[in-house]
């Protein structure tokens, strides 16, 4: 099945590079784009203002010498906010995270529903992650703290979810999220399942610079 | 519940196609931009359901009963309830590049293009063909016609509306397209399928119009184009169905700031004199616990017809059957997809009738399955199934049929200068979006006083990055 693991697949003997699609989900200003912010760049901005500018943003993680996990991170766009997102968000997502904010106990009861929302509308596989943000206003403030870590970590373990308490500011357990998701995935079973356009037998790609790329792939069949 | 501005430079209601892709321009543009529809999904009219909405769309099953059980997972089916394809070369993949809205979506071709000579028992289908060398091969002309078909799709090539050397001595301001196809000797079932399968006029009354040569040259060009850029067909198709198109465009504007409210109701429209300022309007669905009311101003409104029934008028009706089969169409090589035309004169009407035909190919519905929508523009009040037959004569055996009552087609009564609602067109009959992408381009102009130059769309949002 090598030959379904992703585009560079074929570069070595025994790499494995695959790309899958994650979203990310829960209630405004829990902390959605700065964890990814802290993933993908390094960077913690806190008077960020809502979600605004990118279609996604990729972040490759490498497992071991061989194995190259790309996610392609869908942010919210601020759709969530009165409950309009589009069934496009959840297609074809290999995995999730959803957020809450440790702070804030309702955010939890937040988080619940859209764990139910994505068992509703997702691939019946896919991957959750519970992500509980701000833990560095609890490490600073232990008595701010709204959610203790043990329920969160029961509800977790009753849906079946990863769980990690996160903090974007300092970096705690950002990459250590990610990374559990990574090992997650069916590495051995499939390649990406959203594909870029073009690598479906008889897609097009609709790029200027590259649509004449996958014409190969998409006239051959007379 | 975060808090609604009480100011935006524009409201958008209704979220079908047109509307979201005007959404995602302006947004992109630097507008604020609040985007409403009433219902809790995207894209009003020109929205992609599951099969379990569809039949309670048409209530067309005994109560008490699940039909759509019988036909799997109904989340599986994507069933558009415009039947339109995406022409490669047009304006809408254009405006679909440019704003990189393609990031989103996955597209595969159509497998083929066909249409329909003759009637009854005896009618043939063909593929339509795309350049000289298919027209030498296709069976739809005799030996001396294909060789007149070749010089007149090779002219059409080296047509140039600028360069008068090249227009065979007719004068193209005041010619017609049938002194045009005199001009190469062209038999009627010739300029039948020129005219209908590739220019794709939805009746004849091109044919005389003075001059209307070039429009019509353009249309035969744009068609050959898009054949070139992929093969097989003329036309392109997103996974999923139609109805990831204005969700597509949703997120656009919403990645830059739009702000996005389904399920939300527009109890009344805000004047001062004789302007629209704003909206009053309620958030929460009937069977939604909580509803929140809000109002807040704009610069202008735009929207779709329903949202404005007192300003818009009925320009035509659509006649329209969605079937599901368990077969492709027969005479079409067992294409997983494909538009078929029945051009009006073959089967004594004014209007053709089209079949569009999708599956499992799309990710529309499960495999095995096919989805064929057949349409036309009604000619008649009553008995309007007689005016679908001779497109549903050629689906075979049909599992399901879903219609309805004749679909109004709505155009607005005024351009909305005077006062800031600016209304989008109904999807017309057209097998394709460019007229969507005019109505686009129109209302754009209508609204801001500027052209829309879809080029530019790319390097405002790199700039931006």
């Amino acid at each position: 099945m090598a030959s379904r693991a992703g585009p560079a697949a074929g570069r070595g003997m025994n790499t494995r590079f695959a790309q899958f699609k994650l979203v990310l989900l829960g209630e405004s200003a829990v902390g959605k784009s700065s964890i990814v912010l802290r993933f993908v760049k390094d960077q913690f901005d806190s008077y960020r203002e809502s979600t605004i500018g990118a279609a996604f943003l990729t972040q490759t993680i490498s497992l071991d010498e061989n194995t190259t996990v790309k996610f392609e991170i869908w942010d919210t766009a601020g759709q969530e906010r009165y409950k309009s997102l589009a069934p496009m968000y959840y297609r074809n997502a290999n995995c999730a995270v959803v957020v809450y904010d440790i702070t804030q106990s309702a955010s939890l009861d937040k988080a619940k529903a859209w764990v139910k929302e994505l068992q509703r509308q997702a691939n019946e596989n896919i991957i959750i992650a519970l992500a509980g943000n701000k833990l560095d206003l609890v490490n600073e403030q232990p008595d701010k703290r709204a959610v203790p870590t043990a329920e969160a970590e029961a509800y977790a373990n009753e849906a079946g979810l990863l769980f990690f308490e996160t903090s974007a500011k300092t970096a705690e357990n950002v990459q250590e999220l990610f990374t559990a998701i990574a090992k997650k995935l069916p590495l051995d079973q499939v390649g990406p399942r959203h594909t870029r356009p073009g690598q479906r037998p008889g897609g097009v790609s609709l790029g200027p610079a590259e649509g004449r790329d996958t014409q190969a792939g998409g006239a051959c069949s007379c | 519940m975060e808090e609604i501005s009480p100011k935006y430079d524009v409201i958008v209601l209704g979220t079908g196609l047109t509307e979201c892709i005007l959404s995602g321009v302006l947004s992109v543009k630097g507008k604020k931009v609040l985007h409403i529809d009433r219902n809790d999904h995207y894209g009003g009219e020109a929205a992609s359901v599951n099969i379990e909405a569809l039949f309670k769309t048409y209530g067309n099953y005994t109560k008490g009963e699940e039909p759509w059980k019988k036909y799997g997972r109904a989340n599986d089916w994507n069933i558009d309830l415009v039947p339109k394809l995406l022409m490669s070369s047009g304006q809408l993949t254009n405006i679909l590049v440019s704003t990189d809205v393609t990031r989103y979506l996955e597209f595969k071709q159509v497998a083929g293009s066909f249409v329909q000579q003759g009637t009854g028992p005896k009618a043939t289908v063909a593929k339509v063909p795309s350049d000289a060398g298919e027209a030498l091969k296709s069976p739809l002309m005799g030996i001396f016609e294909k060789r007149r078909m070749k010089s007149f799709i090779e002219w059409v090539g080296t047509f140039d509306l600028k360069d008068p050397s090249t227009h065979k001595g007719l004068d193209m301001s005041r010619n017609t397209m049938k002194e045009v196809y005199d001009k190469f000797g062209l038999e009627a079932g010739t300029r039948d399928f020129i005219g209908h399968a590739m220019a794709l006029y939805l009746d004849d009354s091109y044919v005389d119009t003075p001059g209307k040569a070039p429009d019509a040259i353009e249309r035969i060009r744009l068609y050959g184009n898009s054949v070139a850029r992929y093969g097989k067909s003329p036309y392109i198709y997103p996974l999923y169905g139609l109805g990831e198109l204005p969700q597509g465009f949703a997120r656009l504007s919403a990645i830059y700031g739009g702000t996005y409210m389904l399920n939300t109701s527009v109890d009344e429209v805000l004047h001062e004199g004789s302007k629209a300022v704003g909206i009053k309007a309620t958030m929460g669905g009937a069977d939604s616990p909580e509803k929140i009311q809000f109002e807040t101003k704009a610069d202008m409104i735009l929207g779709d017809p329903s949202y404005f029934p007192g300003k818009v008028k009925v320009v035509g009706h659509v006649l329209k059957a969605i079937c599901i089969l368990k077969h492709p169409l027969a005479g079409t090589n067992d294409s997983d997809s494909c538009q078929l035309i029945i051009p009006q004169s073959q089967v004594g009407r004014k209007n053709d009738i089209y079949i569009a035909c999708v599956s499992s190919a799309h990710n529309v519905c499960p495999k095995g399955y096919y989805i064929a929508i057949v349409s036309t523009i009604a000619e008649t009040t009553s008995n309007h199934h007689l005016e679908l037959q001779p497109g549903l004569d050629r689906l075979g055996k049909i599992e399901e049929q879903f219609m309805g009552a004749p679909i109004p087609l709505y155009e607005p009564i005024d351009d909305g200068r005077a006062d800031n609602i600016f209304i989008s067109k109904s999807y017309d009959a057209t097998s394709h979006f460019e007229t969507t992408t005019d109505d686009v381009k129109d209302i754009y102009y209508r609204a801001t006083g500027e052209e829309l130059k879809v080029e530019g769309l790319r390097d405002v949002q790199v700039a931006e990055q």
